[in-house]
């Protein structure tokens, strides 16, 4: 079996600057990580792997930096990584990202075993864009079924049987067959860290595979801004309101600075 | 020269902070108080290969033996957290696993390295006797042969780990003479009988790292647990010491910038005269003065390790590193403490811990002193 687990490379802050003329994120000096919801899709495919015996191959669309977090995944325990990454690809919406992303699977599928099971995980959302529109766009694209917002997750043979979030209180549980996507939330798992041999073997030992979009064979006009259907009109940053205080101690320590603290406010 | 770190070294500098700001950080406190490092830590620096850092994978290890800015970076990043973790750590690697896997023989990785870079066993150094301190020569500790055993006994004390320890590098007198030539580093089980551990000492800082004195009692160990050669121990301690000091230069680089970061933070939130302390000069200068001892230290240990690979000399730029990192750390935890003022004195901020850390790794594993007497020593010996 293969589980293909696609990840995004973001900006690992809380607080995000827009540049105002071009309507994106300002990436110089801001860390990048694995986005939080992937890790937990990475994890996800990690266990499988362990109790069920499979290949988890990590992709992601993005520029060549991306490819610190291909490493990273495969520091975790992943098998390989592939970046997808070409000029044609940016400036891709949520549509555009899918397709490119679909056709990467295809192609690993088609150059190994095309009859051989696959599962894909998705995180839900990333933080950054938010949309969560990836994970069903794709399924979409290979024309397999999905279940999104996932909890837990069973896999027997060639069937998985998934627990769903379902309007914030609801829990709905959906059987399916492989092949088939799924895209998981954060309360499914805590994400490993990658050990001190995971990450040497990612450097030393492991090679990511590169495909741009003429090794894909892709439509120009479904790839990067040409693919997109939506366009951008707006960004901005969420405001920060009021000055939050993070009291630190033992929970006695903590109560009376609390009080202290309401007292010279003069709410207590 | 090249001064930006390897994709990997930044792999593990960020993997390593952000381990240590989740497990670590949160129980440094208990720890402190509890004189006892905490044992779900424990399981997960396991988990993480930290205990076999700079051992090859074959024996157990992560493999950054021929990397040790690496293995520093790691050190530092742990001792940022908790200089304690950072000390068990390096030490465990740097004077225990290491010399095993540089000076052991097959058998002896087998026997002893594997379960130590695994982490199942800690590992500890022998060195220290009551009269032998920074007069190393002064052992006591004698190792009598006996058929194809040497049976040994006398007393070790402050050793890092002892108590916790699994396997010990034992450093013993084989012989009456000039004792330098006379001096047998043993690998010793802590099962075997005879030894025992006598009292753990409470400490004035890294007060989780266990520190302990160590019985030696008609202690029978076979020959071949002889590491590096008989009479060959006292120039292998001093190269195994040399080692070992870029680890706890690296811890205390941590340590310093633990205290650095702290100051930083509270000087930029605390207002007084309506304005945030940090706008004053005379914290501003703290600050600044704090970074630069810090960077130098860390250019110093990251230059030593540097040489270390290269199989350049590197005993005397080890010990400028271990000497201006722990005062370094000293000045950046004093520094903190006075930023904070009545805050810094109390246990609810970490830098009362850091002063208390700091002022440890100006006296254990070399006083300042003795670093200043190896990099004299050396400098007046090759001449101008």
């Amino acid at each position: 079996m293969k589980i293909f687990v696609c990840v995004k490379q973001v900006p690992g802050v809380s607080e995000i600057k827009i540049d105002p003329k071009t309507n994106t994120l300002v990436r110089e000096g801001v860390e990048s990580v694995i986005n939080p919801n992937d890790r937990n899709a990475i994890e996800l495919a990690l266990t499988l792997k362990e109790k069920h015996g499979a290949e988890v191959l990590v992709l992601s669309m993005g520029p060549p930096q991306a490819e610190e977090i291909l490493r990273e995944s495969i520091a975790m325990g992943a098998d390989k990584g592939f970046l997808l990454t070409d000029r044609a690809f940016a400036g891709a919406d949520t549509l555009a990202t899918s397709y490119t992303l679909s056709l990467a699977i295809k192609k690993i599928l088609k150059e190994s075993d095309p009859e051989e099971k696959y599962l894909v995980i998705c995180g839900a959302q990333a933080i950054d864009g938010d949309t969560g529109q990836v994970p069903p766009e794709l399924a979409e694209e290979l024309g397999i079924p999905q279940i999104a917002y996932v909890l837990s997750i069973e896999l027997n043979e060639d069937k998985i049987v998934a627990e769903r979030k379902f309007r914030a209180v609801e829990i709905v549980v959906i059987e399916t067959k492989l092949p088939a996507l799924i895209s998981v939330l954060n309360d499914i798992n805590k994400p490993r860290y990658p050990s001190m041999a995971g990450i040497l073997k990612a450097h030393d030992n492991s090679k990511i595979t590169y495909y741009n979009a003429q090794d894909l064979n892709a439509d120009e006009a479904k790839i990067g801004l040409n693919g997109s259907s939506t366009e951008v009109w707006k960004i901005f940053a969420p405001e920060r309101k009021g000055n939050r205080v993070i009291l630190r101690g033992t929970l006695e320590e903590i109560v009376q600075q609390l009080c202290q603290n309401l007292k010279d406010d003069k709410i207590l | 020269m090249e001064f930006t770190l390897t994709e990997k070294q930044k792999m593990l500098k960020k993997i390593t902070r952000q381990f240590a700001e989740e497990f670590i950080v949160p129980v440094a406190r208990e720890s402190d108080e509890k004189q006892e490092l905490d044992d779900t830590v424990y399981q997960k620096m396991k988990e993480m290969n930290y205990f076999g850092a700079c051992i090859p994978e074959e024996y157990g290890g992560a493999g950054l033996h021929n990397d040790t800015i690496g293995f520093g970076i790691v050190i530092e990043e742990i001792s940022r957290a908790d200089a304690a973790w950072g000390i068990t750590i390096a030490v465990h690697n740097g004077v225990a696993a290491y010399p095993i896997y540089k000076y052991g023989t097959e058998d002896q990785k087998q026997e002893f390295l594997i379960d130590l870079a695994k982490g199942n066993k800690v590992g500890a150094f022998c060195l220290t006797e009551p009269n032998a301190g920074s007069d190393a020569a002064g052992v006591r500790l004698t190792a009598v042969k006996d058929g194809d055993e040497y049976v040994l006994n006398g007393t070790k004390i402050f050793a890092t780990s002892g108590g916790i320890a699994g396997t010990l590098l034992v450093v013993a007198k084989t012989g009456e003479k000039d004792s330098r030539k006379q001096m047998t580093v043993f690998l010793v089980d802590s099962k075997t009988p005879g030894y025992s551990v006598g009292v753990k000492e409470d400490k004035m800082g890294v007060r989780a790292s266990n520190t302990s004195e160590l019985v030696f009692q008609d202690v029978r160990v076979p020959e071949e647990n002889i590491l590096g050669g008989a009479g060959e121990g006292f120039k292998m301690a001093m190269k195994i010491l040399d080692f070992g000091r870029i680890g706890i230069a690296a811890q205390c680089v941590g340590l310093g910038q633990a205290a650095l970061e702290a100051s930083i933070k509270y000087a930029n939130e605390r207002v007084q005269f309506n304005q945030p302390i940090g706008r004053f000069q005379a914290i501003q200068w703290k600050i600044a003065d704090m970074a630069i001892a810090i960077e130098s230290a860390r250019l110093f240990t990251y230059k030593a390790a540097y040489l270390h690979d290269k199989g350049e000399q590197f005993g005397m730029a080890s010990s400028m590193a271990k000497l201006t990192a722990s005062e370094a750390a000293m000045q950046a935890a004093h520094g903190a403490v006075q930023i904070h003022g009545g805050y810094g004195l109390m246990k609810a901020y970490p830098v009362e811990r850091y002063f208390r850390d700091a002022k440890m790794g100006e006296i254990y594993e070399g006083t300042s002193e003795i670093q200043r007497l190896v990099i004299a020593n050396n400098l007046l010996r090759k001449g101008a």
